[in-house]
């Protein structure tokens, strides 16, 4: 149990998908102007990422390993997970239209979201048990969604502060990532 | 030599990764040394090419409303064989790229001039897409990386993939004047934020020099 704890917070803090692997970037410099928009964004994130997760899990060694197909993982995995991309998007153009409107063109790149199809695959190439996938699929994409809602919060001050030309826009959020980098690096001595 | 120069002026300020933003994931993460640059970036430029052209080839006979699971299944096929390629052929790159390789699948530049150029244009044309837009990549890809190694390890050096022997390694900074964070994330956000800036600031001029 203490393990399925630690290995959460670890996936949250010190080694966060964003500021460590660099996943989910694109996302990260797009969506995150409003911190509202980066809550919902978050949000879907986190059920494609652990619905894709435990389905693509249950794929690979139910399906996948009894048929000797390992090597049809990634296809497989893409598929399911542009499968649910799908689902997300109907559901929010029906229920949440303010929202549907706001993601935009993002909703669809979920797809092309690298830490979705990270996350699939990193639970088969770590061997995860059922548990520890499951622990896996959530602590990143919060993980995720954290950093996503510090960052908007930084880059709606930013609008308003005065900075080199050359320096508007993308570049200086990613000085910012940059920082928020240094601050999650220094989580390491938290185990 | 004006051609020349405004070739490099269209790749600098149209660059897919400085200047785009896209494909920024494995750009950050795998630039740490300029053996995986050059790995990744010619991996990329094959895969670019490749399904370019067999996007571009089914163009006419995809359905609209399915285009996107079309050219997913097309551009994983290739990650595939290119990633079991690498695993056969060049085991250390393996050992470096891991994770990234097969997360070329959703590297935003392939999907994207796929979108935005093979599914209109003809085979020549998109072959020469995927070839421009693959090199524009992976130069970007050697410029970040060399700062990178340069700045944190002081020498620039590179290996051959496929038997780990030294092609050539140039010390250039010594050993106590090394800035090993650039070798961490922060370095790698800063470097990419810097490079921005100056594509950035290479945009403005062109603007300004416009209006004039």
């Amino acid at each position: 149990m203490s393990s399925l704890i630690t290995l959460f917070i670890a996936n949250i803090l010190m080694s966060n998908v964003v500021l460590t692997k660099f996943l989910g970037m694109c996302p990260l410099l797009g969506v995150s102007r409003k911190s509202s928009d980066a809550i919902g964004m978050g949000l879907a994130v986190i059920f494609v990422i652990f619905s894709s997760s435990v389905l693509t899990y249950l794929l690979y060694y139910n399906v996948l390993v009894p048929l000797e197909l390992q090597y049809m993982d990634l296809i497989t995995f893409i598929l399911v997970i542009a499968a649910f991309v799908q689902l997300v998007e109907m559901i929010l153009k029906k229920y949440s239209i303010g929202l549907y409107k706001a993601l935009g063109i993002y909703l669809p790149l979920i797809t092309t979201n690298c830490v979705v199809l990270y996350v699939t695959l990193d639970n088969i190439i770590k061997g995860f048990d059922f548990a520890e996938m499951m622990v896996y699929s959530i602590a990143v994409p919060t993980g995720f969604m954290v950093v996503l809602y510090i960052f908007s919060t930084i880059r709606e001050r930013l609008e308003l502060s005065k900075m080199p030309e050359a320096f508007k826009g993308n570049p200086i959020a990613l000085v910012v990532a940059a920082l928020m980098a240094a601050v999650f690096t220094s989580f390491a001595g938290l185990f | 030599m004006k051609a020349f120069g405004k070739f490099l002026l269209s790749l600098l300020s149209e660059n897919p990764v400085f200047g785009l933003y896209l494909g920024i994931c494995s750009t950050l993460a795998i630039t740490t040394s300029l053996d995986n640059a050059l790995g990744m970036g010619i991996s990329v430029l094959a895969i670019l090419t490749v399904s370019n052209i067999i996007i571009s080839a089914v163009r006419n006979i995809t359905p609209d409303e399915i285009r996107i699971p079309v050219y997913i299944v097309i551009i994983a096929t290739l990650v595939k064989s290119v990633e079991l390629l690498i695993k056969a052929y060049a085991p250390a790159l393996d050992q470096a790229l891991g994770v990234f390789i097969p997360l070329i699948v959703v590297n935003c530049i392939i999907l994207g001039r796929a979108e935005a150029f093979a599914s209109k244009n003809g085979i020549g044309a998109s072959a020469l897409d995927g070839l421009t837009m693959g090199l524009a990549y992976t130069l970007s890809l050697v410029a970040m990386s060399s700062i990178r190694q340069i700045l944190a390890d002081g020498i620039l050096s590179l290996n051959n993939p496929f038997n780990s022997q030294t092609i050539f390694s140039l010390p250039i900074i010594p050993a106590a004047y090394r800035i090993a964070i650039f070798k961490e994330p922060i370095g790698a956000f800063l470097t990419f934020a810097l490079l921005a800036a100056a594509v950035q600031a290479i945009r403005n001029w062109q603007a300004k020099k416009e209006v004039k």
